[in-house]
Protein backbone atom coordinates (compact mmCIF):
# COMPACT_ATOMS: atom_id res chain seq x y z
CA UNK A 1 0.00 0.00 0.00
CA UNK A 2 1.11 3.12 -0.78
CA UNK A 3 1.28 6.24 1.50
CA UNK A 4 -0.78 8.64 1.75
CA UNK A 5 0.51 10.92 4.02
CA UNK A 6 4.24 10.70 5.37
CA UNK A 7 6.37 12.26 7.90
CA UNK A 8 9.99 12.04 8.38
CA UNK A 9 12.53 13.59 10.35
CA UNK A 10 9.74 15.57 11.93
CA UNK A 11 10.39 18.00 14.96
CA UNK A 12 7.96 20.58 15.73
CA UNK A 13 8.34 23.39 18.68
CA UNK A 14 6.20 26.37 20.44
CA UNK A 15 8.88 28.97 20.12
CA UNK A 16 12.05 27.48 22.74
CA UNK A 17 9.81 24.27 23.57
CA UNK A 18 10.36 21.58 21.43
CA UNK A 19 7.34 18.89 21.33
CA UNK A 20 8.33 16.43 18.45
CA UNK A 21 11.77 15.00 17.78
CA UNK A 22 12.29 13.28 14.57
CA UNK A 23 8.88 12.02 14.44
CA UNK A 24 8.05 8.99 11.51
CA UNK A 25 4.95 8.44 10.53
CA UNK A 26 2.92 6.98 7.50
CA UNK A 27 -0.80 6.66 6.63
CA UNK A 28 -1.25 4.31 4.43
CA UNK A 29 -4.13 5.23 1.15
CA UNK A 30 -7.42 3.79 2.73
CA UNK A 31 -5.98 2.70 5.88
CA UNK A 32 -6.99 3.82 9.32
CA UNK A 33 -4.55 5.08 11.85
CA UNK A 34 -4.36 5.49 15.76
CA UNK A 35 -1.96 7.94 17.23
CA UNK A 36 -2.13 7.04 20.92
CA UNK A 37 0.51 8.12 23.85
CA UNK A 38 0.03 9.79 27.42
CA UNK A 39 -0.74 13.36 28.14
CA UNK A 40 1.78 16.00 26.28
CA UNK A 41 3.57 13.23 24.23
CA UNK A 42 2.94 15.42 21.47
CA UNK A 43 -0.52 13.51 19.57
CA UNK A 44 -2.07 17.09 18.84
CA UNK A 45 1.19 19.03 18.03
CA UNK A 46 1.49 15.75 15.40
CA UNK A 47 -1.70 16.62 13.97
CA UNK A 48 -0.78 20.54 14.19
CA UNK A 49 2.37 20.06 12.33
CA UNK A 50 0.70 18.11 9.76
CA UNK A 51 -1.88 21.60 8.92
CA UNK A 52 1.15 23.55 9.76
CA UNK A 53 -1.09 25.13 12.62
CA UNK A 54 0.22 27.09 15.61
CA UNK A 55 3.50 24.92 15.97
CA UNK A 56 6.60 25.68 14.00
CA UNK A 57 7.69 22.53 12.00
CA UNK A 58 11.07 21.06 10.67
CA UNK A 59 11.05 17.91 8.31
CA UNK A 60 9.60 16.33 5.49
CA UNK A 61 5.98 15.88 5.57
CA UNK A 62 4.47 14.15 2.12
CA UNK A 63 0.75 14.27 1.47
CA UNK A 64 -0.36 11.59 -1.77
CA UNK A 65 3.57 12.35 -3.28
CA UNK A 66 4.18 15.99 -2.84
CA UNK A 67 5.71 17.96 -0.20
CA UNK A 68 3.45 20.19 1.86
CA UNK A 69 5.31 21.15 5.06
CA UNK A 70 6.21 24.52 4.93
CA UNK A 71 2.45 25.61 3.54
CA UNK A 72 -0.01 27.94 4.44
CA UNK A 73 -2.86 25.75 6.68
CA UNK A 74 -5.74 26.96 4.41
CA UNK A 75 -3.66 25.61 1.16
CA UNK A 76 -2.31 22.19 2.87
CA UNK A 77 -6.52 21.52 3.48
CA UNK A 78 -7.09 22.78 0.10
CA UNK A 79 -4.95 19.40 -1.04
CA UNK A 80 -7.36 17.33 1.00
CA UNK A 81 -6.46 17.08 4.24
CA UNK A 82 -9.59 17.52 6.73
CA UNK A 83 -8.83 18.40 10.35
CA UNK A 84 -11.02 18.14 13.21
CA UNK A 85 -9.12 19.65 16.06
CA UNK A 86 -9.05 19.84 19.62
CA UNK A 87 -12.06 21.22 21.04
CA UNK A 88 -14.61 20.54 17.70
CA UNK A 89 -13.90 23.96 16.29
CA UNK A 90 -17.55 24.38 15.83
CA UNK A 91 -18.78 27.79 14.48
CA UNK A 92 -21.15 28.14 17.41
CA UNK A 93 -22.64 31.45 16.51
CA UNK A 94 -23.75 30.36 13.28
CA UNK A 95 -26.35 27.89 12.32
CA UNK A 96 -25.44 24.37 11.59
CA UNK A 97 -26.47 24.28 8.44
CA UNK A 98 -23.74 27.31 7.80
CA UNK A 99 -21.36 25.22 9.50
CA UNK A 100 -21.39 22.71 6.80
CA UNK A 101 -21.51 24.78 4.35
CA UNK A 102 -18.24 26.63 5.35
CA UNK A 103 -16.86 22.46 5.39
CA UNK A 104 -17.49 22.69 1.60
CA UNK A 105 -16.13 26.80 1.39
CA UNK A 106 -13.35 25.19 -1.35
CA UNK A 107 -15.88 23.67 -3.32
CA UNK A 108 -17.08 25.34 -6.68
CA UNK A 109 -19.43 22.52 -7.57
CA UNK A 110 -22.70 21.46 -7.84
CA UNK A 111 -22.22 18.87 -5.42
CA UNK A 112 -22.07 20.82 -1.97
CA UNK A 113 -26.05 21.07 -1.30
CA UNK A 114 -26.43 16.70 -2.16
CA UNK A 115 -23.40 16.51 0.62
CA UNK A 116 -25.22 17.81 3.21
CA UNK A 117 -27.66 14.98 2.26
CA UNK A 118 -24.78 12.68 2.02
CA UNK A 119 -23.43 13.77 5.43
CA UNK A 120 -26.84 13.97 6.88
CA UNK A 121 -26.86 10.38 6.08
CA UNK A 122 -24.22 9.68 8.55
CA UNK A 123 -25.73 11.69 11.24
CA UNK A 124 -29.17 11.90 11.21
CA UNK A 125 -29.69 13.87 13.81
CA UNK A 126 -27.83 17.20 11.94
CA UNK A 127 -30.87 17.18 9.63
CA UNK A 128 -33.47 18.06 12.53
CA UNK A 129 -30.58 20.49 14.00
CA UNK A 130 -30.03 22.14 10.92
CA UNK A 131 -31.43 25.92 11.43
CA UNK A 132 -30.25 25.79 15.13
CA UNK A 133 -27.67 27.73 16.54
CA UNK A 134 -24.56 25.59 16.62
CA UNK A 135 -23.92 26.47 19.87
CA UNK A 136 -26.77 24.84 21.37
CA UNK A 137 -26.09 21.20 20.57
CA UNK A 138 -24.96 18.51 22.97
CA UNK A 139 -21.46 17.53 22.71
CA UNK A 140 -22.05 14.95 20.80
CA UNK A 141 -23.69 16.27 18.46
CA UNK A 142 -21.13 18.99 17.99
CA UNK A 143 -18.70 16.21 17.36
CA UNK A 144 -20.93 15.01 14.38
CA UNK A 145 -20.63 18.12 13.21
CA UNK A 146 -17.81 19.13 13.35
CA UNK A 147 -16.79 15.28 11.63
CA UNK A 148 -19.57 16.12 9.15
CA UNK A 149 -18.15 19.59 7.98
CA UNK A 150 -14.58 17.93 7.69
CA UNK A 151 -16.58 15.47 5.34
CA UNK A 152 -18.12 18.43 3.39
CA UNK A 153 -14.98 19.04 1.80
CA UNK A 154 -14.52 15.34 0.50
CA UNK A 155 -11.26 14.99 1.88
CA UNK A 156 -8.66 11.89 1.24
CA UNK A 157 -7.33 11.90 4.75
CA UNK A 158 -9.35 12.73 8.22
CA UNK A 159 -7.65 14.36 10.91
CA UNK A 160 -9.16 13.60 14.14
CA UNK A 161 -8.47 15.03 17.50
CA UNK A 162 -10.00 12.96 20.45
CA UNK A 163 -13.21 12.24 18.75
CA UNK A 164 -14.35 10.23 22.19
CA UNK A 165 -13.47 13.55 24.09
CA UNK A 166 -16.30 14.57 26.78
CA UNK A 167 -18.87 12.16 24.91
CA UNK A 168 -20.89 9.07 27.25
CA UNK A 169 -19.04 5.02 26.01
CA UNK A 170 -22.59 4.27 24.21
CA UNK A 171 -21.77 7.98 21.51
CA UNK A 172 -18.33 7.01 21.44
CA UNK A 173 -19.16 3.73 19.94
CA UNK A 174 -21.62 5.23 17.54
CA UNK A 175 -18.80 7.57 16.25
CA UNK A 176 -16.39 5.12 16.09
CA UNK A 177 -18.59 2.84 13.70
CA UNK A 178 -19.97 5.30 11.87
CA UNK A 179 -16.02 6.40 11.38
CA UNK A 180 -15.61 2.93 10.18
CA UNK A 181 -18.25 3.10 7.30
CA UNK A 182 -16.90 6.48 6.23
CA UNK A 183 -13.73 4.65 6.22
CA UNK A 184 -15.08 2.41 3.95
CA UNK A 185 -17.76 3.87 1.69
CA UNK A 186 -15.96 6.63 1.11
CA UNK A 187 -12.09 5.49 1.22
CA UNK A 188 -11.62 7.84 3.57
CA UNK A 189 -8.02 8.17 5.62
CA UNK A 190 -7.73 8.60 8.77
CA UNK A 191 -5.15 9.47 11.55
CA UNK A 192 -7.19 9.46 14.65
CA UNK A 193 -5.40 10.74 17.77
CA UNK A 194 -7.01 9.39 20.85
CA UNK A 195 -7.03 8.51 24.97
CA UNK A 196 -9.47 6.17 24.75
CA UNK A 197 -6.69 3.50 24.44
CA UNK A 198 -9.25 0.60 23.90
CA UNK A 199 -11.93 2.05 21.18
CA UNK A 200 -9.15 2.55 19.27
CA UNK A 201 -6.80 -0.46 19.30
CA UNK A 202 -10.48 -1.58 18.08
CA UNK A 203 -10.90 0.70 15.61
CA UNK A 204 -7.91 1.48 13.37
CA UNK A 205 -5.42 -1.07 11.23
CA UNK A 206 -2.33 0.60 12.40
CA UNK A 207 -0.94 2.37 16.12
CA UNK A 208 2.05 5.11 16.52
CA UNK A 209 2.99 5.14 19.78
CA UNK A 210 4.11 8.73 20.95
CA UNK A 211 6.50 8.82 24.26
CA UNK A 212 7.34 12.12 25.36
CA UNK A 213 7.96 13.56 21.33
CA UNK A 214 9.45 10.52 19.42
CA UNK A 215 7.67 7.37 18.26
CA UNK A 216 8.38 4.38 20.95
CA UNK A 217 6.93 1.69 19.61
CA UNK A 218 4.59 0.98 16.06
CA UNK A 219 2.25 -1.81 14.36
CA UNK A 220 -1.17 -3.65 14.27
CA UNK A 221 -3.18 -3.42 17.45
CA UNK A 222 -2.70 -6.62 18.32
CA UNK A 223 1.30 -6.69 19.04
CA UNK A 224 1.07 -3.06 20.59
CA UNK A 225 -1.83 -4.69 22.86
CA UNK A 226 0.05 -7.59 23.37
CA UNK A 227 3.52 -5.46 24.13
CA UNK A 228 3.50 -5.64 28.16
CA UNK A 229 5.18 -2.49 29.01
CA UNK A 230 2.66 -0.56 26.97
CA UNK A 231 -0.38 -2.39 28.85
CA UNK A 232 1.42 -1.64 31.98
CA UNK A 233 1.97 1.93 30.75
CA UNK A 234 -0.99 2.90 28.85
CA UNK A 235 -4.04 -0.29 29.05
CA UNK A 236 -3.68 -0.01 33.20
CA UNK A 237 -3.58 -4.21 32.77
CA UNK B 1 -46.04 68.79 18.10
CA UNK B 2 -44.62 70.00 14.13
CA UNK B 3 -41.78 70.90 15.66
CA UNK B 4 -41.39 68.05 17.84
CA UNK B 5 -42.07 65.60 14.54
CA UNK B 6 -39.16 67.49 12.84
CA UNK B 7 -36.87 67.02 15.42
CA UNK B 8 -37.78 63.29 15.83
CA UNK B 9 -36.94 62.71 11.71
CA UNK B 10 -34.67 65.01 10.97
CA UNK B 11 -32.89 62.94 14.45
CA UNK B 12 -33.55 59.67 11.88
CA UNK B 13 -31.05 61.69 8.99
CA UNK B 14 -28.56 61.83 11.42
CA UNK B 15 -28.88 58.51 12.92
CA UNK B 16 -27.82 57.56 9.24
CA UNK B 17 -24.74 58.64 9.58
CA UNK B 18 -24.11 57.42 13.60
CA UNK B 19 -25.70 53.78 11.99
CA UNK B 20 -23.32 53.89 9.30
CA UNK B 21 -19.90 54.82 11.50
CA UNK B 22 -21.23 52.13 13.75
CA UNK B 23 -21.69 49.42 11.66
CA UNK B 24 -18.22 50.04 10.43
CA UNK B 25 -16.56 49.90 14.15
CA UNK B 26 -18.29 46.20 14.70
CA UNK B 27 -17.33 45.12 11.61
CA UNK B 28 -13.71 45.78 12.78
CA UNK B 29 -14.30 45.09 16.19
CA UNK B 30 -16.31 41.55 15.92
CA UNK B 31 -12.96 40.62 13.30
CA UNK B 32 -9.84 41.49 15.35
CA UNK B 33 -11.61 42.97 18.39
CA UNK B 34 -9.87 46.43 17.72
CA UNK B 35 -11.61 49.58 18.29
CA UNK B 36 -10.78 51.83 15.11
CA UNK B 37 -10.74 55.05 16.51
CA UNK B 38 -9.62 56.59 13.00
CA UNK B 39 -13.00 55.38 11.29
CA UNK B 40 -14.12 58.97 11.67
CA UNK B 41 -11.05 60.35 9.87
CA UNK B 42 -10.99 58.13 7.33
CA UNK B 43 -14.23 58.71 6.31
CA UNK B 44 -13.21 62.61 6.34
CA UNK B 45 -10.43 62.09 4.48
CA UNK B 46 -12.76 59.94 1.73
CA UNK B 47 -15.30 62.81 1.83
CA UNK B 48 -12.45 65.57 0.93
CA UNK B 49 -11.54 62.98 -2.17
CA UNK B 50 -15.25 63.46 -3.35
CA UNK B 51 -14.69 67.00 -2.80
CA UNK B 52 -12.13 67.26 -5.37
CA UNK B 53 -13.41 64.77 -7.85
CA UNK B 54 -16.69 66.34 -7.67
CA UNK B 55 -15.05 70.06 -7.86
CA UNK B 56 -12.60 68.41 -11.14
CA UNK B 57 -16.24 67.94 -12.49
CA UNK B 58 -17.30 64.57 -11.93
CA UNK B 59 -20.92 63.80 -11.68
CA UNK B 60 -21.97 63.56 -7.96
CA UNK B 61 -23.08 59.83 -8.01
CA UNK B 62 -19.44 58.52 -10.15
CA UNK B 63 -17.57 60.18 -7.52
CA UNK B 64 -19.35 59.04 -4.83
CA UNK B 65 -18.63 55.67 -6.47
CA UNK B 66 -14.95 56.40 -7.10
CA UNK B 67 -14.83 57.56 -3.38
CA UNK B 68 -15.94 53.84 -2.19
CA UNK B 69 -13.74 52.29 -4.55
CA UNK B 70 -10.79 54.86 -3.00
CA UNK B 71 -11.85 54.33 0.73
CA UNK B 72 -12.12 50.49 -0.08
CA UNK B 73 -8.54 50.16 -1.38
CA UNK B 74 -7.39 52.61 1.32
CA UNK B 75 -8.94 50.27 3.92
CA UNK B 76 -7.58 46.99 2.66
CA UNK B 77 -3.72 48.60 2.46
CA UNK B 78 -3.89 49.95 6.11
CA UNK B 79 -4.74 46.05 7.14
CA UNK B 80 -2.40 44.67 4.94
CA UNK B 81 0.38 47.71 5.89
CA UNK B 82 -0.22 48.31 9.34
CA UNK B 83 -2.42 46.29 11.28
CA UNK B 84 -1.28 42.98 9.96
CA UNK B 85 2.43 43.69 11.57
CA UNK B 86 0.72 44.14 14.98
CA UNK B 87 -1.80 41.41 14.88
CA UNK B 88 -0.12 39.74 17.39
CA UNK B 89 0.95 42.97 19.65
CA UNK B 90 -0.80 43.25 22.99
CA UNK B 91 -3.85 45.24 22.44
CA UNK B 92 -2.64 48.53 23.88
CA UNK B 93 -0.31 49.00 20.52
CA UNK B 94 -3.55 48.58 18.44
CA UNK B 95 -4.99 51.47 19.98
CA UNK B 96 -1.71 53.48 19.91
CA UNK B 97 -1.55 53.01 15.77
CA UNK B 98 -5.05 53.93 15.73
CA UNK B 99 -5.10 56.83 17.13
CA UNK B 100 -1.42 57.70 15.28
CA UNK B 101 -3.59 57.10 11.96
CA UNK B 102 -6.50 58.96 13.37
CA UNK B 103 -4.39 62.07 13.88
CA UNK B 104 -2.41 61.46 11.01
CA UNK B 105 -5.35 61.36 8.59
CA UNK B 106 -6.20 64.43 10.27
CA UNK B 107 -3.15 66.29 10.24
CA UNK B 108 -3.27 65.10 6.31
CA UNK B 109 -6.40 66.28 4.99
CA UNK B 110 -5.20 69.97 6.57
CA UNK B 111 -2.35 69.92 4.95
CA UNK B 112 -3.72 68.40 1.19
CA UNK B 113 -7.18 70.57 1.32
CA UNK B 114 -6.48 73.32 3.42
CA UNK B 115 -8.33 74.10 7.12
CA UNK B 116 -11.41 76.59 6.12
CA UNK B 117 -14.72 75.15 6.04
CA UNK B 118 -16.08 74.15 2.65
CA UNK B 119 -19.94 73.05 1.17
CA UNK B 120 -20.34 69.71 0.28
CA UNK B 121 -23.22 69.39 -2.29
CA UNK B 122 -25.91 67.00 -2.31
CA UNK B 123 -27.24 65.10 -5.38
CA UNK B 124 -30.80 65.33 -3.78
CA UNK B 125 -32.49 68.17 -5.26
CA UNK B 126 -36.17 69.47 -4.78
CA UNK B 127 -37.72 68.14 -8.23
CA UNK B 128 -35.98 64.69 -7.18
CA UNK B 129 -37.75 64.20 -3.63
CA UNK B 130 -41.22 65.71 -1.98
CA UNK B 131 -40.16 68.34 0.09
CA UNK B 132 -41.77 68.22 3.60
CA UNK B 133 -41.86 70.65 6.11
CA UNK B 134 -40.37 67.53 8.49
CA UNK B 135 -37.28 66.46 6.46
CA UNK B 136 -35.61 68.14 3.87
CA UNK B 137 -34.61 66.38 0.31
CA UNK B 138 -31.13 65.84 1.83
CA UNK B 139 -32.62 64.49 4.77
CA UNK B 140 -34.37 61.80 3.18
CA UNK B 141 -31.55 60.93 0.78
CA UNK B 142 -29.52 60.34 3.39
CA UNK B 143 -32.04 57.88 5.51
CA UNK B 144 -32.75 56.26 2.05
CA UNK B 145 -29.03 56.16 1.07
CA UNK B 146 -27.91 54.59 4.71
CA UNK B 147 -31.29 52.03 4.54
CA UNK B 148 -30.01 50.73 0.88
CA UNK B 149 -26.55 50.32 2.17
CA UNK B 150 -27.05 48.53 5.11
CA UNK B 151 -29.39 46.29 3.17
CA UNK B 152 -26.45 45.66 0.83
CA UNK B 153 -24.41 44.51 3.67
CA UNK B 154 -27.45 42.61 5.42
CA UNK B 155 -27.68 40.76 2.10
CA UNK B 156 -23.76 40.86 1.77
CA UNK B 157 -23.21 39.22 4.85
CA UNK B 158 -26.08 37.08 5.25
CA UNK B 159 -26.47 34.98 1.91
CA UNK B 160 -23.02 35.30 -0.02
CA UNK B 161 -20.36 33.04 0.52
CA UNK B 162 -17.86 35.68 1.00
CA UNK B 163 -20.03 37.02 3.83
CA UNK B 164 -20.18 33.47 5.39
CA UNK B 165 -16.88 33.64 5.22
CA UNK B 166 -16.02 36.72 6.88
CA UNK B 167 -18.34 35.99 9.73
CA UNK B 168 -16.77 32.37 10.16
CA UNK B 169 -13.17 34.53 10.48
CA UNK B 170 -14.98 36.71 12.99
CA UNK B 171 -16.16 34.08 15.30
CA UNK B 172 -13.13 31.30 14.68
CA UNK B 173 -9.94 32.08 13.20
CA UNK B 174 -8.08 28.76 13.67
CA UNK B 175 -11.06 26.66 12.21
CA UNK B 176 -11.31 29.18 9.51
CA UNK B 177 -8.19 28.13 8.15
CA UNK B 178 -9.06 24.66 8.52
CA UNK B 179 -11.73 24.85 6.24
CA UNK B 180 -9.64 26.65 3.49
CA UNK B 181 -10.43 30.13 4.58
CA UNK B 182 -7.46 32.74 3.68
CA UNK B 183 -8.01 34.55 6.65
CA UNK B 184 -5.76 37.14 6.18
CA UNK B 185 -7.72 38.27 3.58
CA UNK B 186 -10.99 38.37 4.81
CA UNK B 187 -9.81 40.68 7.19
CA UNK B 188 -8.73 43.33 4.66
CA UNK B 189 -11.86 42.67 2.83
CA UNK B 190 -13.52 43.46 5.98
CA UNK B 191 -11.53 46.68 6.68
CA UNK B 192 -11.58 47.71 3.37
CA UNK B 193 -15.54 47.26 3.42
CA UNK B 194 -15.53 49.18 6.78
CA UNK B 195 -13.53 52.21 5.39
CA UNK B 196 -16.35 52.01 2.08
CA UNK B 197 -19.13 52.06 4.61
CA UNK B 198 -17.99 55.23 6.79
CA UNK B 199 -17.04 56.92 3.71
CA UNK B 200 -21.06 56.82 2.80
CA UNK B 201 -21.20 58.06 6.24
CA UNK B 202 -19.07 61.17 5.19
CA UNK B 203 -20.38 61.61 1.79
CA UNK B 204 -23.97 61.76 3.18
CA UNK B 205 -22.78 63.82 6.28
CA UNK B 206 -20.52 66.53 4.65
CA UNK B 207 -23.63 68.68 2.92
CA UNK B 208 -24.93 69.02 6.61
CA UNK B 209 -21.76 69.17 8.52
CA UNK B 210 -19.99 71.29 5.94
CA UNK B 211 -16.56 69.62 4.81
CA UNK B 212 -13.58 70.47 7.27
CA UNK B 213 -10.53 68.28 8.76
CA UNK B 214 -12.58 67.55 11.99
CA UNK B 215 -15.97 67.26 10.60
CA UNK B 216 -16.16 63.70 11.95
CA UNK B 217 -15.49 64.14 15.66
CA UNK B 218 -18.59 64.63 17.00
CA UNK B 219 -19.94 61.71 14.25
CA UNK B 220 -17.52 59.42 15.54
CA UNK B 221 -18.52 59.95 19.21
CA UNK B 222 -21.99 59.07 18.28
CA UNK B 223 -20.83 56.13 16.33
CA UNK B 224 -19.03 54.60 19.37
CA UNK B 225 -22.06 55.34 21.57
CA UNK B 226 -24.60 54.01 18.59
CA UNK B 227 -22.03 51.05 18.73
CA UNK B 228 -22.11 50.08 22.25
CA UNK B 229 -26.14 51.22 22.64
CA UNK B 230 -26.86 48.46 20.01
CA UNK B 231 -24.59 45.87 21.05
CA UNK B 232 -20.63 45.97 19.68
CA UNK B 233 -20.40 42.38 19.40
CA UNK B 234 -23.84 42.81 17.12
CA UNK B 235 -23.73 43.94 13.36
CA UNK B 236 -27.90 44.32 13.41
CA UNK B 237 -28.39 45.95 16.40
CA UNK B 238 -25.47 48.63 15.87
CA UNK B 239 -27.43 50.28 12.86
CA UNK B 240 -30.54 50.47 14.74
CA UNK B 241 -28.50 52.08 18.00
CA UNK B 242 -27.21 54.53 15.53
CA UNK B 243 -30.87 55.83 14.26
CA UNK B 244 -32.03 55.42 18.13
CA UNK B 245 -29.07 57.83 19.21
CA UNK B 246 -29.48 60.37 16.38
CA UNK B 247 -32.99 61.00 17.54
CA UNK B 248 -32.04 60.96 21.28
CA UNK B 249 -29.43 63.77 20.76
CA UNK B 250 -32.38 65.94 18.64
CA UNK B 251 -34.50 65.58 20.96
CA UNK B 252 -32.83 65.95 24.13
CA UNK B 253 -30.53 68.56 22.54
CA UNK B 254 -34.69 70.82 21.72
CA UNK B 255 -36.03 69.63 24.81
CA UNK B 256 -33.70 69.13 27.61
CA UNK B 257 -30.05 69.96 27.72
CA UNK B 258 -29.34 72.24 25.07
CA UNK B 259 -27.23 72.24 21.65
CA UNK B 260 -23.87 72.34 24.20
CA UNK B 261 -23.98 69.40 25.54
CA UNK B 262 -25.42 67.16 22.72
CA UNK B 263 -21.82 65.60 22.77
CA UNK B 264 -21.67 65.04 26.56
CA UNK B 265 -25.26 63.34 25.61
CA UNK B 266 -22.83 60.99 23.97
CA UNK B 267 -20.90 59.94 26.50
CA UNK B 268 -23.35 59.64 29.20
CA UNK B 269 -24.89 56.94 26.84
CA UNK B 270 -21.73 55.23 26.51
CA UNK B 271 -21.36 55.35 30.32
CA UNK B 272 -24.62 54.32 31.13
CA UNK B 273 -24.83 51.11 28.02
CA UNK B 274 -21.05 50.21 29.88
CA UNK B 275 -22.74 50.33 33.58
CA UNK B 276 -26.18 49.18 33.27
CA UNK B 277 -26.40 46.36 30.31
CA UNK B 278 -22.67 46.20 28.91
CA UNK B 279 -23.44 43.81 26.07
CA UNK B 280 -25.91 46.37 24.61
CA UNK B 281 -29.84 46.56 24.17
CA UNK B 282 -29.41 44.15 20.92
CA UNK B 283 -26.30 41.95 21.90
CA UNK B 284 -26.50 38.62 22.10
CA UNK B 285 -25.24 36.04 24.08
CA UNK B 286 -23.82 32.76 22.33
CA UNK B 287 -25.64 29.89 24.04
CA UNK B 288 -23.17 27.05 24.85
CA UNK B 289 -23.23 23.68 25.56
CA UNK B 290 -20.56 21.49 26.39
Amino acid sequence: MTALLELSGVDASYGATQVLRGIELSVGDGAMVALLGANGAGKTTTLRAICNMAVRTRGTIRFAGERIDGLATERIVARGIGHIPEGRGTFLSLSVEDNLRLGAYLRRDRGVAGDVDRVCGYFPILRERMHQQAGTLSGGEQQMLAIARALMARPRLLLLDEPSFGLAPVLVQDIFRILRVINREEHTSMLVVEQNVRHALELVGHVVLLETGRVATSGPPQQIAADEAVRRAYLGA
Amino acid sequence: MQAFLHQLLSGLANGSMYASIALALVMIFKATHQVNFAQGELAMFSTYIAATLIDAGVPYWAAFVLTLGFSFVVGIAIERVIMRRIQDAPPLTAVAVLIGLLITCNGLAGRLFGPETKAFPSPFTLDFLPSTTYLSPHEIGMIGVTLVVLLVVFVFFRYTRLGLAMRAVAENPQSSRLVGIRVGRMLALGWGLASALGAVAGMMGAHVLYLEPNMMSGVILYGFAAALLGGIDNPWGAPIGGFILGVLENLAGAYLVGSHLKLALALAVIVAVLIFRPSGLFGRTVVVRV
